[in-house]
């Protein structure tokens, strides 16, 4: 029993706290000394999460169900580990674009679609204003229970309205929400003064209720195990023990799922964990800090539960206020006072950040979008920014009033808990369009439209209906029996699906229809351009950085910079537009109003103005002054980084279609030169073979002669016999020849390459060719300059070349007056040597064709010359063996010069 | 690459985390019986809870 005054001047002084803390907060704001900026005050925050449902309900649950309450915080648990990879993405998306609420989020995913956004908004509203009533009922019951032990939840129904602790606390709640959330328009939507607040509010609540539960624990009875082997003791309550005895496993699962979807799509957490996050990595901190926040509030409950059963046993006292009942009870107003407190920070905490989220959702997503619709913004008055402030203080008292209302009219027949769950599965229903949208480019508009009516329409039916039989309202046999007692459309057993819990069976139906509708619409649907940019840029948030270009690109218009900064004074105030102006770009904020405005300014004011309208709104209110070229998809495709992978695959393609062709033109090449060495080999073996009858034809002739007559006297015999010799020996020379080509070209001959000396090798194959030139009287002139480097070569093998080429010089030298010079050179690392005469010459297009086997020079039809057709060929093929170069070029009418090189010695210095 | 790994991990634990508080796995817990004068489901549903957050903590700690 604690006076009434001490309650009310507790709650007072409390609600004057929290005031001074917020006040504090945005004064620390403005000095840019953040009190919040980090990730201890961001988990804080979060726990918002923990409502008087949490406080109150969780023990009233746990007391008829055992950990059945639980998954509502396991949820949290699951969804806290993938915060990091969800979270963060949606952090920066909503920081890039300016995203301030969800309805906000999902209208700019969807292609900055007002009509999503509003459907969104109006179901938030619809599902959350019994969980607002809630907190309202929690506030209500807790005072007068603090004030009297035996009033009940039931009693304080028969309370005039304006008695009501309820309406109080609901307008204070709203004066709060109204000084500390909507005090200026501003582009980010942050409040740093409430968040403080609320961070203290949850320190509050955890603090009273583990108090509380220390208390019963050990103060009441004599630890965990002492309640536990009591309550062992009494058949009735063991039950709770096990779950299998109580809820079941499929409730269980459902119950979890549901949790981990609101509690990412609540607009209250919404608000504390993307909007008012300061910085990304805050997140690295809360996702432990946060759920070790939800495990200590949640350890004492079962203690509570179990303690409050054993100490008033069942049915006497609502296990809902157990909490506040058992300190009362037991004669202890200090500690229950404390626990009042607790509850009301509980309770206060969600329904201030719930009102500002819902209000920045009706007035950005509602409200606006109305007003642009009826009158245009420039015939409206003149600071809209007032305006919009204006409309969500209403919303503010609004909401509160219409919490306070549906308190008194319906809730007294559910409990905590019950409210809760269908606000839940409200939000639930806005998961696939969330979801989906971050991951999947391919939802469109039109189905996440179609998937939330489907969704919400169902829920409303199978869970929100059913709510309406249990206040009265309508027969309480429509759960059941179905409405006309059509069992197949039960709300609780849709199709005769029977067996679930009301809860997991709305959960079933409504998802299943939300997706099935998502996906099968937006498989089915075409999205718009904007549409697909947004899709892309949201999917792809994390892996990439902004679409370059895509701002620029999307708005193809022009605007003065009068005009857009008159709109942006409509919202911000002259002063206000002045300021952001300037921060874009100083020069521009003194270009003449008249001068048109560039691409990058007109998207600057539209994301100022989403900050303070929503992405929907401001993209509207921006066309409204700019006169805008229609889109086509043909730039948007060109914008996407579809479209750039597109060509990035092709131009790979391309390139490997260029290796391929490259490759096919070098296998090609391969085969033909395969080929002609084919080819060459053929000729080369007929060649031969040609080469090897003439020579056995005239030796079979003339032994034949000298066979078929044996009386040749030895004269003729001589004359016989001396070509048989000649031919004999010129098939022994072919053959070496032969042999020593094939040789040289296997790569088999063997080389003794060493320094020589190259006077050497040409007094020795000049002395070897003396008979030769002699017979056809040739003269020689030999020009070997004293002191030439030694060459790196074989000295017989380079004797042979010379041998070669001076025998072709002798043969072919003019008959009458022949001359054969011989002429050696350095050249840089080379020493170079020619062998000139003075013969006709070699023909121009033969020049190459001489170095091929078996090719002779000169007329072979007329005057046979004595060379087997392989001099050159294997003269060439050794020079190239030593590293030079054998050549053959023509001087004009005065004969040929052969050539060759090789290197000079390396163990000569230079 | 270490925050593909990083991502990966906690996705995992996610997944390891909803399995063991839910059907079948939950329902080996789910006895009547007394361990450390807890019953047994409350004691597992709280041990898995606060080993969970342990190794969120550990994989997100800065090095």
């Amino acid at each position: 029993m604690v006076d009434t005054w001490v309650v009310v001047a507790a709650s007072v002084g409390y609600l004057a706290l929290l005031f001074a803390i917020a006040y504090y907060g945005d004064r620390r704001a403005a000095a840019g000394r953040s009190i919040i900026s980090n990730g201890y005050i961001y988990a804080l925050s979060i726990a918002v999460y923990a409502t008087s449902w949490t406080y109150y309900g969780s023990v009233g649950s746990a007391a008829t169900g055992g950990i059945a309450w639980l998954p509502i915080y396991l949820g949290p648990m699951v969804v806290v580990t993938l915060w990091w990879v969800v979270l963060r993405k949606i952090i920066r998306i909503c920081k890039r674009d300016r995203i301030t609420s969800l309805a906000d989020f999902v209208s700019a995913r969807y292609g900055k679609s007002r009509m999503l956004g509003g459907l969104f908004t109006v179901v938030a509203v619809l599902g959350l204003v019994p969980y607002i009533a809630l907190q309202l009922k929690a506030i209500s019951t807790t005072f007068a229970i603090v004030r009297s032990p035996q009033a009940s939840a039931a009693s304080t129904s028969g309370v005039p309205v304006l008695e009501d602790t309820a309406l109080y606390a609901a307008l204070a709640l709203a004066a709060f929400t109204i000084v500390f959330g909507t005090r200026h328009l501003d582009a980010t939507e942050r409040h740093e003064g409430m968040v403080a607040a609320i961070a203290f509010e949850s320190l509050v609540k955890l603090v009273a209720f583990l108090a509380v539960g220390a208390w019963v624990t050990w103060g009441l009875f004599d630890g965990f195990s002492d309640i536990v082997a009591q309550a062992a003791a009494r058949p009735d309550l063991e039950d709770l023990f096990t779950l299998d005895t109580t809820t079941g496993y499929g409730s269980f699962f459902w119950l979890m799922v549901l949790s981990m979807l609101a509690f990412l799509l609540l607009p209250r957490q919404w608000q504390v964990t993307v909007v008012e996050n300061v910085d990304e990595d805050h997140v690295r901190t809360a996702a432990w800090l946060f759920p070790v926040y939800l495990l200590l509030i949640n350890v004492f409950v079962l203690p509570i539960a179990l303690g409050g059963l054993l100490v008033f046993g069942e049915g006497t006292v609502d296990a809902d206020t157990f909490v506040l009942a058992l300190p009362m009870a037991d004669g202890r107003p200090v500690l229950a006072l404390v626990v009042f407190l607790g509850g009301l920070s509980a309770a206060t905490g969600m329904v201030i950040v719930e009102t500002i989220a819902l209000a920045t959702m009706v007035s950005n997503s509602l409200v606006v979008p109305l007003l642009l619709r009826r009158r245009g913004p420039l015939r409206g008055p003149h600071d809209l920014g007032r305006l919009v402030l204006m409309a969500r203080r209403v919303t503010i008292v609004g909401l509160l009033l219409l919490g306070f209302v549906y308190f008194r009219v319906a809730t007294d027949a559910m409990g905590l808990v019950q409210i809760g769950l269908i606000s839940f599965a409200a939000v639930a229903q806005f998961a696939p369009a969330v979801l989906l949208g971050l991951y999947w480019k391919g939802a469109t508009r039109d189905g996440a439209l179609a998937g939330l009516l489907a969704g919400v329409a169902t829920w409303a039916y199978t869970l929100l209906l059913p709510s309406f039989s249990e206040s009265g309202w309508l027969p309480s046999s429509i759960p059941e029996e179905g409405p006309f007692g059509l069992r197949l459309l039960a709300p609780h057993a849709m199709l005769g699906l029977e067996g679930m819990d009301p809860v997991g069976h709305a959960m079933f139906w409504s998802m299943l229809v939300n997706v099935g509708a998502l996906v099968a619409v937006s498989l089915t649907t075409r999205p718009g351009p904007v549409e697909r940019v947004q899709a892309a840029v949201f999917v792809d948030a994390l892996h990439r950085p902004p679409v370059p270009g895509r701002d620029t690109a999307l708005r193809r218009g022009s605007a003065t910079v009068g005009a857009l900064s008159g709109l942006l004074e409509r919202f911000v105030g002259p002063d206000g537009a002045r300021r952001a102006l300037a921060t874009y770009d100083t020069a521009e904020a003194d270009v003449a109003p008249s001068s048109p405005a560039d691409v990058a300014l007109i998207h600057h004011v539209e994301s100022l103005l989403a900050g303070a309208v929503g992405s929907a709104s401001a993209r509207a209110l921006v066309s409204s002054v700019t006169s805008e070229e229609p889109l086509g998809i043909n730039e948007v495709m060109e914008i996407l980084d579809e479209a750039s992978q597109v060509r990035a695959y092709s131009r790979a393609l391309e390139g490997q279609s260029r290796e391929l062709e490259r490759t096919t033109a070098e296998l090609r090449a391969a085969n033909e030169q395969l080929r002609e060495l084919d080819r060459l080999k053929d000729d080369f073996v007929s060649t031969v073979t040609h080469e090897l009858r003439t020579p056995l034809t005239s030796i079979r002739a003339f032994s034949e002669i000298l066979l078929d007559n044996p009386d040749l006297d030895t004269e003729e015999r001589q004359r016989f016999l001396r070509p048989i010799v000649e031919e004999t020996e010129r098939l022994t020379r072919l053959i070496n020849q032969v042999l020593d080509l094939a040789r040289l070209e296997a790569g088999a001959a063997e080389w003794q390459v060493r320094a020589v000396d190259v006077a050497a090798v040409v007094s020795a194959s000049t002395t070897s060719t003396e008979q030769l030139r002699r017979e056809r009287g040739v003269t020689l002139e030999v020009e070997v300059p004293e002191g030439l480097p030694l060459v790196s070569a074989d000295f017989d093998r380079v004797v042979q070349v010379m041998v070669n080429l001076l025998g072709n010089a002798v043969k072919f030298a003019d008959p009458a007056h022949g001359r054969v010079r011989v002429t050696a050179a350095r050249d840089r690392d080379e020493v170079r040597v020619d062998v000139q005469d003075n013969g006709p010459g070699v023909p121009e297009e033969d020049l190459d064709a001489i170095f091929d086997k078996f090719r002779q020079g000169g007329d072979t039809h007329r005057d046979r010359p004595a060379g087997t057709g392989l001099g050159l060929p294997i003269s060439r093929e050794i020079i190239d063996h030593l590293g030079g170069r054998l050549w053959a070029e023509r001087l004009a009418g005065r004969g040929a010069t052969f050539s060759f090189t090789l290197p000079v010695a390396r163990t000569e210095t230079p | 690459m270490d925050e593909d790994r990083t991502s990966t991990r906690l996705v995992v634990l996610a997944v390891v985390g909803f399995a063991l508080f839910n059907y079948p796995l939950l329902r080996i817990a789910d006895v009547p019986v007394i361990v450390l004068g807890v019953p047994l489901v409350w004691l597992y549903v709280f041990v898995v809870w606060g080993l969970l957050i342990v190794l969120v903590a550990l994989t997100l700690r800065k090095h």
